[in-house]
């Protein structure tokens, strides 16, 4: 059972409270060994309780939204989509200031 | 610097969207970046996958299609019809998904800019759906990245748990 283990459900409030979380910041967290947390990530993913994302040279874990408080989930990842495209509009915005078009 | 938060509501059993927004710079350049097709590219899609104006009649009764593309090619169009353009404060159109499995799923979106002190400016976007269904859906299948595996996955849920 994933939900069984105290490591794996701190693993879940965690993510619940942070949105999405780089996997190092969750070895962070706990006193045991990066390899054991790790584990426990496996078992949660395998559950689809959260999911992973390789960026970069991430690797991100977020709540499965399926799962888990299902509208704050959904809504966070809109949140998320929409903060990354106004970033870039940000960034129009200022080289168009720059250019005194308006 | 100011923090830029985007607000998000959602009310469950409800049928809209409405975005918040507060952007440094007036609002004639803000309404510019959402009626340049050449600024569209720029930032309309998310930051994974290229985005291409396909179409663009900024007027009402005019058209727009936007392509998003991913890395291996795969395309995920958006059209619609715009409705009112009142430059700068204010467009209205319509927006459909072109990946859904049937056509007719779409949204009215009203696109409001508020001139705040310093020359900044709010923008407030609202999408209202035909159904709560069709929203959530639509929450959803941004989610699962046009994937719907919803109902296989909580199958497999209920077996584990």
């Amino acid at each position: 059972m994933a939900l069984a283990d105290p490591t794996r459900r701190n693993i879940l409030v965690i993510l619940a409270n942070n949105g999405e979380l780089a996997a190092t910041a969750i070895y962070q967290q706990f006193p045991v060994s990066p390899q054991a947390v790790s584990q426990h990530l496996k078992v949660l993913r395998e559950a689809h309780l959260v999911e992973m994302e390789k960026r970069a040279q991430q690797r991100l874990y977020r709540l499965n939204p399926q799962t888990l408080s299902q509208f704050e989930a959904w809504v966070q990842h809109m949140q998320q989509r929409w903060s990354e495209r106004f970033d870039a509009l940000d960034t129009v915005l200022e080289s168009e200031k720059k250019k005194g078009v308006v | 610097m100011l923090v830029k938060k985007t607000n998000i509501l959602a009310e469950p059993g409800k049928q809209e969207i409405v975005i918040t927004r507060e952007f440094d710079a007036p609002r004639e350049l803000v309404f510019k970046a959402f009626t340049d097709p050449t600024l569209i590219p720029q930032w309309w899609g998310p930051r994974s996958l290229s985005t291409q104006v396909d179409t663009m009649d900024v007027r009402p009764g005019g058209q727009w299609r936007f392509l998003n593309r991913d890395a291996k090619g795969n395309e995920y169009a958006f059209h619609g019809v715009y409705h009112e353009v009142r430059a700068p404060e204010r467009i209205i159109d319509t927006f459909e998904f072109e990946g859904l499995p049937e056509t007719g799923h779409v949204t009215l979106e009203t696109m409001k800019l508020e001139a705040l002190p310093g020359g900044r400016t709010k923008l407030i976007a609202q999408s209202v759906f035909q159904s709560v269904a069709d929203r959530d859906g639509m929450l959803q299948s941004d989610m699962e990245e046009g994937v719907n595996e919803t109902y296989d996955r909580l199958a497999e849920l209920l077996k584990k748990l």
